[in-house]
């Protein structure tokens, strides 16, 4: 299996997400994360999802995605191609003997602490599936009480946006 | 943002009130706009069933007469009703029912209508506005349970919203792969007022569907097909769907090429004509079948591969090259990669590839008459046919023939589900489009009656059969009052082999014979349970019981001859008849099977 970063340009319409959450459920494919936000365009979305399929489901996957009234758009990013992000929220065990090993590793992922109790911190970080994931096994040490975490966000990079490319034609 | 404006779709013929530019815009209740719309959009007949959350809308019924309202038994048979509508005549079919149960009831039919690529409009009540989502009396969230199953769907809670939803549905329903399109609308909705005004604005931008092909890939495909040795046209329900026979049968005859119709596609092309080979598949002919499974090129149009047709995919046609034509982009590569996909509506590739194809033969001599002699050899050598049941009784083929030929070719035939459908299929000589309709993706039984009925209705001047089996019959003949109160005439023939055959004929050749709840009593031998006769009788029908094969055209003639209330014959015949030729499921269509234990003898690769 491979992972890809699907981007899909919606219509803000109840019911959407469960259209498309509902259309990997039944066609058998399996996300790994989804985040959904406004877009630049008032009454449109946009949804990134990570999927876990190979090539030819993927194009499956999006055929059907296209087939969904709601949906404009949707674009593959390729990795090398696009920036891609992942927050994470993170409640660690912290008291007066562990706390500042804590921080150190804070200081070195360049995450920040964004509110400290007698026993614990909670840390954001942000950065790409890796880092997020190695942040996560530095602190596995001091006791993780919670975690969370938003699915992965992706942009193109350099100037073109999709947006422009779906209604320019 | 920019988007093209979607034409509004409107009705074929003029004369509806429009008020001026200059006027203010008429104020219609929720209701009234519901009607007025679909009238704007040249809708002439509905199957509905009232109840609680509809009430409005049947009260503003009664106001007009622009549209004729069938009253249905059972929501069920509104929505086969409105399938066997637009599968006889090419129309949108629209089925109203109320909230909650009266809109799960619909659910069958929606499923169905996916499935066959049937342009259903479902419009269901929900309940105020204000309670929905508190489990309110008849409440169920019927946009959310169809879902999957609809090719899109609109809940509507505002009066002014009503003619532009209901307007893209019909236009979503209608273009592109035809489906089912419910519009889910509050209480409140059809109770309150607004301004009518039409044609409303359409917002789809994510709606695009193709239908223009790309001139290239036409190219590649009529290059193809004049280099191709053993070409095939294997043509789906698609080409149905997009009215494009007189333009297969243009290509056809302009390539000679040997042409094979699925289930969906009986009547696509002519029965009678010399290239065609009949149906593929599971139960298809052992030309058919072969045809395919050893073409060197196959043109799909509008079919799907599906399984019932292709066997074990992986196996099938394996020295094949594909072209696959389908308006449904997600359709080509979903089960076998296409060498050339095409994504376009079936009459515009289909002419494109004519012209095409007369481009491409003034540099290749195409060459087919060794797959022409091979091909004819095994349809002479395999013809379709039956051998006499072994405990006298009738032959339910011979049933199915004879209605066929006595009834002829410009009648609508309309199958449930089982081996009777499969008989329908094979034995009746189907010459024109949209005279065969069918349960074929879904596989409903219970979908003939009503599909009847709506054909009827549709197409009053034709002869409307619905050939039915003894287990469908049971699920759905409470439609018979809604043909006899309505002078609906259909005639129904029970294929009366007590018992659910198709299972059972899977358990008499995989199951050791073991037949676990497949009797139904209702036939040769047996208490009777109903007696078909006497329901019909009951339903106000004309009921006939046929025992014998001298009977049988007697019996066919005087239902014929029967138009001023419903026929039903019963046909006893034989349980032990059997479907052949036949696939096994789950195996290479090399191993068609002619009649129990008899492969065809084939060229080895």
């Amino acid at each position: 299996m491979s992972t890809h970063v699907l981007s899909l340009l919606v219509e803000d319409k109840p019911g959407l997400l469960t259209r498309v959450a509902g259309l990997f459920a039944r066609r058998g494919f399996n996300i790994e994360s989804l985040a959904v936000g406004h877009s630049e365009i008032p009454g449109l979305s946009r949804i990134t999802i990570l999927v876990d399929v190979e090539d030819a489901p993927l194009e499956q996957v999006t055929k059907q995605l296209n087939k969904l009234i709601n949906v404009i758009k949707i674009v593959e990013l390729d990795p090398s191609q696009s920036v891609q992000r992942e927050h994470l929220l993170v409640k660690v065990r912290a008291d007066n003997t562990t706390r500042s090993q804590v921080l150190e590793a804070v200081t070195l992922f360049r995450a920040r602490v964004v509110d400290v109790a007698t026993d614990a911190v909670v840390i954001e970080v942000t950065g790409d599936s890796g880092k997020v994931a190695a942040f996560l096994r530095v602190l596995e040490p001091y006791g993780i009480k919670e975690i969370a975490q938003s699915g992965l966000l992706a942009i193109g990079r350099g100037s073109k946006s999709i947006t422009e490319r779906v209604f320019k034609n | 943002m920019t988007t093209e404006p979607l034409p509004v779709p409107s009705a074929p013929t003029p004369g509806a009130p429009t008020a001026p530019a200059d006027a203010a815009p008429e104020i219609l209740t929720g209701s009234g706009a519901i009607l007025r719309t679909l009238k704007m959009l040249g809708v002439t007949d509905v199957f509905g069933l009232p109840g609680g959350a509809v009430i409005p809308l049947y009260d503003e019924l009664m106001n007009q007469d622009d549209i004729r309202h069938i009253l249905v038994r059972h929501e069920q048979g509104a929505g086969h009703a409105a399938e066997g509508y637009a599968s006889s005549s090419n129309r949108v079919g629209v089925a109203i029912a109320t909230s909650g149960p009266g809109a799960t009831n619909l659910v069958t039919a929606i499923a169905d209508a996916y499935m066959d690529s049937v342009p259903l409009l479902a419009i269901t009540g929900q309940v105020f506005s204000t309670l929905m989502g508190t489990d309110a009396f008849q409440e169920a969230d019927i946009v959310g349970i169809t879902m999957p199953i609809t090719k899109h769907s609109f809940l509507v809670k505002r009066p002014e919203d009503i003619p532009a939803a209901l307007a893209s549905a019909f236009l979503i329903c209608n273009t592109g792969r035809p489906g089912p399109v419910l519009v889910d609308i509050t209480k409140d909705a059809q109770q309150m007022s607004a301004p009518f005004i039409w044609p409303p604005k359409l917002d789809l931008p994510g709606y695009r569907p193709i239908t223009k092909a790309h001139g290239k890939q036409v190219q590649a495909a009529a290059a193809l097909l004049a280099e191709a040795s053993k070409p095939v046209f294997y043509v789906g329900g698609g080409v149905i769907r997009a009215q494009a026979s007189p333009e297969l049968l243009e290509l056809a005859e302009l390539t000679g090429t040997p042409i094979v119709t699925t289930l969906m596609a009986r009547g696509a092309f002519p029965d009678s004509h010399e290239q065609h080979l009949g149906m593929p598949g599971m139960h298809g002919t052992v030309a058919a079948v072969l045809a395919l499974q050893e073409a060197d090129l196959i043109i799909a149009l509008g079919a799907r591969f599906d399984d019932r047709v292709t066997g074990k995919a992986s196996e099938f046609a394996p020295n094949a090259t594909i072209v696959h034509v389908d308006v449904d982009p997600a359709e080509i590569g979903k089960i076998r990669a296409a060498d050339v996909p095409i994504v376009g509506d079936a009459k515009d590739v289909i002419a494109d590839l004519t012209v095409a194809y007369r481009e491409a033969i003034t540099t290749t001599t195409p060459d087919i008459s060794e797959w022409w002699t091979y091909l004819r050899g095994l349809r002479e050598k395999f013809p379709l046919g039956y051998s006499e049941p072994a405990d006298g009784l009738l032959a339910p083929q011979y049933v199915i023939k004879r209605i066929g030929e006595l009834t002829g070719p410009e009648g609508v035939y309309a199958a449930g589900v089982g081996q009777h459908q499969m008989w329908a299929a094979q034995f009746i000589k189907y010459e024109r489009p949209n005279s065969w309709l069918n349960s074929g993706g879904a596989g409903t039984m219970g979908y003939s009656v009503p599909a009847a009925m709506g054909a009827k209705v549709a197409e009053p001047d034709r002869v409307v059969w619905s050939i039915d089996g003894d287990g469908c019959f049971q699920m759905t003949n409470q439609e018979l009052a809604t043909c006899t109160i309505n002078n609906i005439p259909i005639k129904v023939a029970i294929i009366n082999n007590s018992s659910l055959g198709m299972v059972r004929q899977w358990q008499s050749l995989f199951y050791d014979g073991r037949h676990s709840f497949t009797d139904l009593n209702t036939g040769h031998g047996t208490a009777m349970v109903p007696d078909f006769v006497k329901m019909a009788d009951a339903y106000g029908a004309l009921g006939i019981r046929v025992t014998s094969a001298d009977q049988v055209d007697d019996a066919i003639k005087l239902a014929l001859a029967t138009n001023d209330r419903p026929v039903v014959i019963d046909f006893i015949v034989s349980r032990d008849a059997m479907v052949w030729p036949m696939v096994p499921q789950g195996v290479s269509n090399s191993f068609v099977q002619y009649a129990k234990d008899h492969a065809p003898t084939w060229e080895e690769e």
